[in-house]
């Protein structure tokens, strides 16, 4: 078996290889394989695995491509992830790549999917909504026919139908993986130095760039390994992320934060895997159950409507409590609307609940990391004076 | 600066908006309920079946952005915890709520019955309204508009806003309101938004002619005020449209350009652009004048488009009256994917005889800016025509550098030259 140190070194090297090696190989391994690309924050992989592709999770380029011709294409006051993204396109690094969704996010990714329809046209690209109204009978009857034309567009992609029973296979194996994703996490909450953070990111990335199969053997035996391990746990805080839902921050930001003192017990990052709560059911119509599962039990997200105003940041204050964080930091990529929009918002729901919080921006490719391990240094200090 | 000369029409327009910034801020007098809702998409015509008044927070920032008190509102918003890096309107709007609130008129703003949040073409849309509804404490009704992805709206996306509008909009206008929908009343309202809509048309496809008649975005931003905020539906705005054609008219018989702030009809047209986002509020007659000191007229604008763009065909359509609501609402020009966006402002670059395509960039503005440069350069390829590119803010006055606008307008135009020379035509 594996040791989380093997684990965790395959995850990292699938995470640093922005020519995705491995998802050409497994594009070659068959003949008439296709490889569908996805933005942040959520789309239904289920539908792409159904369709016998390979989803691929782009999230930029991170900290170590040189962006060169993004630049162009992006004023300085917009966030990194497009620009990346187009470095990754332009430098013929996703030239591999059949399809791409762009999810509803925001306004720079909804763009986004424009310009890669003019620069890309050969590549099948399509913009993907998801209903803002949550109830059943309205946002969620829309919705089914998006899945529906979502499904249609893969079928055209690969020549082939998408049935029920393909989609039902598909949606088993991503409720296993929601399950050991949630189990991943709550045993980092239970024990964060035998999970830490740094880890538990360069694995759920991973399984955004392998078969969901795979993902699901490699979360099981990171899960045995980390349990036998024992490490040595230290006085740290525990801390919850949030805002970090799209663009991606450098590794180095996340250990630092860890070497701050603080043990990351809950965040946003690389959401799709936790974004449906619960399971899809396997019985019935399989687009429905998606469908619904998306209305009645997602995740509150920056990139959501919160239909009462009761509700809005509860999600949060829930999951802090759940997880046992005490503190909050809300981390966003500068210029990133979604997140900095709601972070009054979410503030204020955690200031009532008495949760002490701190805010700063990053960019994907952040060097200096020095003045934010000194503000979570000295945040992680004053928790443990006032607790 | 003296104050700006202003034709029949503008003082028309002056009295409609002063009538309803006093209607809004008499509501506590006369009972009648307030809604805010946003100007893309927005559903005037609705909200006048419920004698609801429209309030647009984006107008407000407008208006306190041309007079020079954004700036104050957006600084007090970044010091109770508003980021640096999002949209000045939201922040000008918040601020200025946390300084009492004070209309135009000089009297307070009452807090509205109803946040309409017509979600068209725009991320913030949906944020600023959470962040409103957090203070107001009232109900909000959201109308979740789907974005154009494929450069075409779908029947799933049309029933999707019609199934809201009826079980959602209208039952929530109806509580707040307390009045009964009555569809016929709906239907005459969309009559005289078309007639309104059939006669700004025209004037703005005047521009076609040379010299121009108008300034499509200048100009441009005063000829859609009605139709885009509290007055499409309304007799009121036909009677204005009536006025606006008879005032391009006669500049036509005359031979004459749109008048400038400066009150002298502007002849000497030396280059015709075409432009795209919106413009700056903060300096926006210095701007202007940039434009016709050096001989430039925008003869079509992106940003007259923001509310419907009626000149590529759209009616709103008594007969149909919540399907035309919806297509309405789709077809805003910040609610159409990148690409239908440059077919459209190549085809304007054509269709209007430009020199070329003149991107002002808002720094604030994501829906807008995010992929702006891309376009212009496949407008210049598709055209031929050179674009340029200058950057500036909404209502924020800290992004307004004069110096930098300027001198990249001069070497624009000194680019336009070069070209006119290279083709052999005369200028
Ligand atoms: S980082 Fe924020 S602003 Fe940038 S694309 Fe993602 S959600 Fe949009
Ligand atoms: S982001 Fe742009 S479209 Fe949206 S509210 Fe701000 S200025 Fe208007």
């Amino acid at each position: 078996m594996s040791s989380t140190a093997e684990i965790v070194a395959q995850c990292q090297a699938l995470y640093e290889d922005l020519d995705f090696t491995a998802a050409r190989a497994w594009k070659a391994a068959k003949p008439g394989r296709k490889v569908v690309g996805f933005l942040p924050v959520y789309v239904p992989l289920e539908i792409i695995h159904a369709a016998g592709c390979l989803p691929l999770g782009i999230f930029g380029g991170g900290d170590s491509l040189e962006v060169i011709h993004g630049d162009a294409y992006y004023q300085s006051y917009i966030c990194r992830i497009p620009r990346s993204t187009i470095e990754l396109g332009v430098t013929k690094r996703l030239d591999f790549v059949d399809g791409m969704l762009f999810p509803f996010v925001c306004d720079v990714i909804r763009n986004l999917s424009g310009i890669w329809k003019m620069m890309f046209p050969n590549v099948w690209t399509k913009f993907f909504d998801t209903p803002q109204n949550f109830d059943a009978t309205i946002g969620g009857s829309y919705y089914m026919k998006e899945l529906d034309e979502l499904r249609e567009g893969l079928e055209k992609l690969v020549g082939h139908k998408v049935t029920d029973d393909d989609l039902r296979r598909s949606i088993t194996l991503y409720n296993e993986n929601r399950r050991l994703v949630r189990e991943v996490y709550a045993f980092r909450a239970a024990k964060p130095w035998q999970a830490p953070t740094s880890e538990v990111y360069l694995l759920m990335r991973a399984g955004l760039m392998m078969d969901v199969a795979e993902h699901n053997q490699m979360l099981k035996d990171y899960m045995a390994a980390a349990d036998k391990e024992d490490r040595p746990k230290r006085d740290n805080v525990r801390v919850a992320i949030y805002g970090s839902f799209c663009e991606q921050p450098p590794l180095n930001l996340i250990k630092s934060i860890e070497m701050a003192g603080c043990y990351v017990v809950e965040d946003d990052y690389a959401l799709i895997n936790r974004f449906l709560m619960s399971d899809v059911p396997t019985e019935g119509n399989p687009i429905e159950g998606l469908a619904m599962t998306y209305i009645k039990a997602s995740v509150e997200t920056s990139c959501k409507y919160v239909p009462k105003e009761e509700d809005k940041g509860m999600y949060h204050v829930q999951r802090v409590r759940e997880t046992g964080a005490e503190g909050v930091i809300y981390a966003t990529p500068s210029f990133c609307d979604p997140a900095l929009l709601d972070r009054p918002m979410i503030c204020h729901r955690l200031t009532e609940a008495n949760i002490p919080y701190i805010a700063f921006k990053y960019a994907e490719n952040s060097g200096q990391m020095q003045p934010i391990r000194e503000q979570a240094g000295t945040f992680a200090d004053s928790i443990k004076l006032w607790s | 600066m003296s104050d700006v000369v202003k034709e029949k029409s503008m003082l028309m327009q002056k009295e409609m908006i002063a009538r309803n910034y006093e209607a809004i801020t008499s509501k506590h007098e006369t009972g009648r309920k307030v809604s805010s809702t946003f100007v893309p998409g927005n559903l005037n015509e609705l909200l006048m079946c419920f004698g609801i008044v429209n309030n647009l927070p984006e107008i407000n920032a407008i208006q306190s952005g041309m007079r020079k008190v954004s700036g104050n509102y957006i600084q007090e918003a970044e010091k109770r915890g508003h980021s640096e890096d999002v949209c000045t309107y939201v922040k000008a709007d918040i601020g200025q709520m946390s300084r009492g609130n004070i209309a135009p008129n000089g009297k307070p703003f009452p807090d509205p019955d109803v946040l309409l949040l017509s979600y068209t073409g725009c991320y913030t849309f949906m944020k600023w309204f959470e962040l409103l509804r957090e203070e107001y404490k009232c109900p909000t009704l959201m109308l979740h508009v789907p974005y154009q992805g494929d450069g075409h709206s779908t029947k799933t996306m049309r029933d999707y806003i019609v199934k809201q509008l009826k079980e959602v909009v209208i039952p929530g206008l109806e509580q707040v309101s307390g009045v009964k929908f009555d569809i016929d009343k709906l239907r005459e309202f969309l009559r005289n938004s078309a007639k309104a809509e059939d006669d700004l048309v025209w004037c703005l496809e005047q521009g076609k002619i040379k010299p121009s008649p108008i300034d499509a975005y200048f100009g441009g931003v005063y000829y859609i005020g009605p139709i885009f905020t509290a007055f499409r539906g309304t007799t009121d705005a036909i009677e204005y449209y009536k006025a606006l054609k008879a005032e391009v008219a006669e500049r036509i018989r005359l031979k004459q350009g749109p008048t400038t702030p400066d009150g002298t009809p502007f002849n000497d047209q030396k280059y015709r652009l075409v432009v795209e986002g919106p413009p700056n509020w903060t300096n926006f007659r210095e701007f202007w004048k940039m434009f016709y000191d050096e001989g430039a007229v925008v003869v079509a604008s992106s940003y007259t488009k923001v509310g419907g763009l009626y000149d590529q065909g759209f009616r709103h359509d008594a007969e149909n009256p919540l399907e035309s609501l919806a297509d309405y609402c789709l077809g805003c020009y910040t609610n159409l994917n990148l690409p239908s966006r440059v077919d459209l402002l190549t085809k304007y670059v054509e269709e209007y005889e430009a020199d070329g395509l003149l991107t002002n960039s808002i720094k604030s503005c994501n829906s807008f800016s995010a992929g702006q440069l891309m376009m212009m350069k496949e407008v210049e390829r598709r055209t031929g025509k050179p674009g340029a590119f200058v950057e500036s803010d909404l209502v924020d006055p800290r992004y307004f550098s004069a110096a930098n606008i300027k001198n990249r307008l001069e070497s624009y135009f000194q680019m336009i030259e070069q070209k006119r020379r290279g083709s052999g035509k005369a200028a």
